[in-house]
């Protein structure tokens, strides 16, 4: 176990910097989450951390040393590859063993480690297939299991769980927390996949253009964005973002409701808007419109949930609010969240 | 385990050179490149400087003689008549190679029972050594007991009083030369071309038929234009093998008869190496480079074009 | 009434499919056929012209075969030819191996050019380097001797067979390589340990690809090599089994045929990958 640290880490391919700059501190056994689209530099970063990529300036710290200069192999650091990675000439066994091999550890003690980590992946009645051999969930385990089989004090995930069907996904994600919080091994894991990050991570660092836009807790990202690209990013369908009075302002689609669902609340604010569109997605409605003056024509989207049975047409006007301690503020230049507004 | 990860480091030092990629690069690349330098590098500038000495095979001493050699040459009517053999050659036998090899991949692109084995009768000349089957050929157009004549008699294509000599007469020894580099080089051909065709993806040529193309439509708007970049590649190797073989025309004809099979890279052997005079047969040799500057050329334009897309 | 025009269309078609086919076949495989018959015939039955050539017109005889490797140094050209072949694979592939791998993967910005730069190598031909290696050979005492054929035959298995390898290279996944070094080896390690093993089929075939290019060599082997001894197959055979006007042509045929079609089968398998080295760069 250790932290991982990152000090103004930059890197640079061509002109383009790929990663800007980052500071970043992962706490010992926290589970972290880079979240964000693809080509914002996680990857980039998360390689970084491994050692796969030399920074162009700044320093990686892996449990309060500077490692920049360490090759991946001097790190002690485990990484579930994307591809799982699995060296296709070898047994899984071998696979498994080969982290212990190259640090010279040979004979019994290998195959005890072996089999304690094949045991709990579940996968001990696989040994002696190759990897062509296994389906896309058993070789995630195979990878897993290789991972886990050194006692890294880092585990580096790219994406581990994006090869495999959606139903399989649920599971292994469920599967992937608590083996890492039985194991209480830092971990930072890249993903592009919301659900994935606000599902795992015990912080999430939203990603873009090389630079982190906001580090917090799953919940503090979703309610309380830092700015406009954090609020459209996270959540889905995103934050309605309108323009009033030199700021812009943001409310999510659940918080976007028939006035008469507030009754007697007096601290809403109203937004009439005529309905273009329904999709009925079974425990909610997705009502598409246009807002109505006094407010600007802005296209936006409520999330109706099904216990709100009000019948709604396409076409017609409606009166819809939020709840004023739900509009968010964020600065119509930059796009960060104004300071004490709105919440 | 660990003790090897735990050494600290001082910090910015530079990696080890096991971990600098651009070191290893180097190292592992540093003796091909010695290699190539010193044994086509070196030998190739040798060649230059000996078409303009005269070195011969016999005398160690050798001087500095300029465009002599050249001079000479170009005078030559042998070397003339050499350089346009060798163009009539090439394009004759290359047009032909990669028609007949598009006609053949396209044969052998369907599956069909036995495939196997006519790709493997279909190999077997470029695999065998040149030397040895242009010997085979050689007993094909052997003046007397040749096949081809017996046959063409015996179908009543030829007269019984008429005697072709394949390889003893001018027009017809070209004509058998070209044939046997045909014989030779249509496998390669073959295998590339069907190599480009199979990376067709199939989606391509349902979209077509589903248009409605018929075979010949299909055969000029889809299947040529995306196999011709890999065509271009068989005719690029093609050319290369074809213009700088010296083995078919030395053992076929020697060159003969009168010159008039006689090509550059078959000249430059008999005059370097049998006749004795290095230096001219640098000369003549090199003749050849222009050529493959040109293959060089729309290799790397095509390289090039392969790398933006 | 369309269908059964549609089942002659299609009849004619499959007819024209195996006619091509066949007379393809005839054409390229039919020497090979030609130097069956040749092997076995006796002299006598061959040159008599009232025989059918097509047919054994007496009995099939061994003699042709009974010469070549008793009255000629055959076996001995063999072994010439598979020493030769063999030194030349281990050093094609101690250079290209490496080098292949080093393109593919560490020389960066370079590497590009640099591949190119050692294909376009490849296309110098023989027919340019012979007259220069004639002399350096004499200067380094090497004529005559089967080490002239090991230091010059790398000359044109090295550059290709990097091309071919970088190639195999660059289609395995990088992140094998790089689980390898996180999971504790070096570069180099995970080159030796992880890379060379999985790319066994690319190695064979450079194997294949250098062993028939030896065998298949004749313009330096004929340029150095005086000595009937010394000779490799492709020298010995035409060289010793033509005397002037006489051909042994039954001899000659059965070398022909016993040095290739072991090749040739060996090729058949690997066929696929050798073409994809001389398309890299054309197809994607």
């Amino acid at each position: 176990m250790a932290t991982v640290e990152t000090r103004a880490l930059t890197k640079s391919f061509e002109a383009d910097n790929a990663v800007d700059g980052i500071d970043l501190l992962v706490k010992e056994g926290e589970f972290l989450v880079l979240l964000g689209p693809s080509g914002c530099g996680k990857t980039t970063l998360l390689r970084m951390l491994a050692g796969l990529e030399t920074p162009t300036s700044g320093d990686v710290l892996i449990g309060n040393k500077v490692v920049t200069w360490l090759p991946p192999r001097a790190r002690n650091i485990a990484m579930v590859f994307q591809s799982y990675a699995l060296y296709p000439h070898l047994s899984v066994s071998k696979n498994i063993a080969f982290p212990l091999n190259a640090v010279g550890m040979h004979g019994h003690e290998v195959a005890t480690k072996v089999d304690e980590a094949a045991s709990m992946f579940g996968i001990k009645h696989l040994l002696h297939r190759k990897p062509r051999q296994l389906s896309g969930g058993e070789r995630q385990r195979v990878a897993l299991a290789r991972a886990v089989v050194r006692n890294p004090v880092v585990f580096l995930l790219d994406e581990p769980l994006s090869n495999l069907d959606a139903k399989l996904r649920t599971s292994a994600r469920d599967e992937l927390q608590q083996f890492q919080r039985r194991l209480g091994t830092t971990t930072v894991y890249v993903t592009h996949d919301q659900v994935e990050a606000m599902g795992l991570g015990d912080r999430i660092a939203v990603l873009n253009k090389g630079r982190i836009h906001q580090l917090g807790t799953p919940l503090d990202i979703y309610n309380d964005p830092a700015d406009t690209f954090v609020a459209t990013f996270i959540g889905s369908p995103p934050m309605n973002l309108m323009e009033a009075d030199h700021t812009l302002l943001g409310f999510r689609p659940e918080h976007f409701l028939p006035h008469d669902v507030f009754g007697a609340d007096r601290d809403v604010t109203p937004f009439p808007f005529t309905v273009t569109r329904i999709e009925h997605l079974g425990a909610d409605r997705l009502i598409y419109g246009t807002l109505e003056a006094p407010n600007p024509a802005v296209k936006v989207i409520s999330r109706l949930p099904s216990t709100i049975p009000m019948p709604i047409e396409t076409g017609t006007r409606y009166e819809f609010a939020v709840r004023t301690a739900n509009l968010k503020h964020f600065d119509r230049e930059t796009g960060v969240k104004r300071a004490g507004a709105g919440t | 385990m660990s003790s090897a990860v735990a050494q600290p480091r001082a910090a910015k030092s530079h990696t080890p050179w096991l971990d600098d990629e651009l070191r290893l690069g180097r190292i592992l690349l540093a003796p091909t490149v010695i290699y190539i330098i010193a044994l086509v590098g070196f030998p190739f500038l040798l060649a230059i400087f000996y078409s303009v000495s005269d070195a011969t095979v016999g005398s160690t001493s050798l001087h500095f003689v300029g465009l002599h050699n050249y001079k000479m040459i170009i005078e030559d009517p042998t070397f003339w008549r050499s350089l346009r053999n060798a163009i009539v050659f090439t394009v004759v036998s290359q047009v032909l190679v990669v028609v007949l090899g598009k006609i053949l991949a396209m044969a052998l692109y369907k599956d069909f029972p036995g495939k196997w084995i006519v790709r493997l009768l279909i190999l077997l000349p470029w695999v065998a050594p040149i030397s040895l089957s242009s010997i085979a050929w050689l007993w094909i157009f052997d003046p007397v007991y040749s096949i081809i004549n017996v046959s063409a008699r015996a179908l009543h294509i030829i007269g019984p009083n008429t005697w072709p000599i394949w390889l003893g007469q001018p027009d017809l020894a070209m004509a058998s030369v070209i044939l046997v580099d045909v014989w030779r080089l249509l496998p390669l051909a073959t295998v590339i071309i069907l190599a480009g065709l199979s990376a067709i993806p199939q989606d391509i040529h349902d979209a077509a038929q589903v248009d409605g193309a018929g075979f010949w439509r299909h055969l000029f708007m889809i299947n040529l234009p995306l196999v011709m970049p890999i065509m271009l590649v068989a005719l690029l190797f093609g050319i290369v093998f074809t213009f700088t073989d010296l083995i078919v025309v030395y053992v076929l004809t020697r060159g003969g008869p009168f010159d008039t099979t006689q090509v550059i890279a078959s000249y430059a052997f008999f005059t370097g190496v049998e006749g004795g005079d290095l230096a001219s047969g640098a000369a003549i040799s090199l003749f050849l480079f222009p050529v493959l500057v040109a293959v060089a050329i729309v290799f790397l334009t095509m390289a090039k074009r392969a790398e933006v897309t | 009434m369309a269908r059964p025009r549609y089942g002659l269309k299609r009849w004619l078609l499959r007819g024209g499919h195996v006619l091509i086919l066949a007379a393809f076949v005839t054409f390229l495989a039919f020497p090979f056929y030609w130097m069956v018959l040749t092997t076995f015939k006796e002299t006598k039955d061959l040159i008599n012209t009232h025989h059918n050539p097509f047919l054994f017109n007496l009995p099939p005889t061994l003699d042709n075969l009974r010469i070549l490797f008793y009255d000629t140094q055959f076996g001995h050209w063999i072994l010439n030819t598979i020493q030769v072949g063999v030194i030349v694979t281990v050093i094609t592939l101690v250079l290209a191996v490496p080098a292949g791998y080093a393109l593919a993967r560490l020389t960066g910005r370079w590497s590009q050019r640099l591949a190119i730069g050692i294909f376009l190598t490849y296309l110098i031909p023989p027919t340019i380097l012979f007259i220069p290696f004639s002399r350096i050979i004499g200067d380094l005492g090497l004529q005559n001797s089967l080490w002239s054929l090991v230091l010059v035959y790398p000359s044109f298995t090295v550059p290709f067979c990097t091309w071919l390898m970088m190639g195999f290279f660059k289609s395995i996944p990088r992140d094998i390589e790089e689980a390898a070094m996180i999971d504790g080896l070096s570069r180099l390690q995970a080159f030796v340990k992880v890379v060379v093993p999985v790319s066994t089929a690319g190695i064979l075939t450079v194997v294949i690809f250098s062993l028939t290019l030896v065998m298949q060599e004749f313009v330096y082997a004929l340029t150095f090599i005086t000595t009937s001894s010394n000779y490799t197959v492709s020298v010995g055979v035409p060289t010793f089994l033509v005397r002037g006007d006489v051909y042994f042509w039954g001899s000659l045929m059965g070398a022909c045929l016993i040095v290739s079609v072991p090749v040739a089968i060996l090729y058949n398998v690997f066929v696929d990958r050798f073409v994809a080295g001389f398309t890299v760069g054309a197809v994607k």
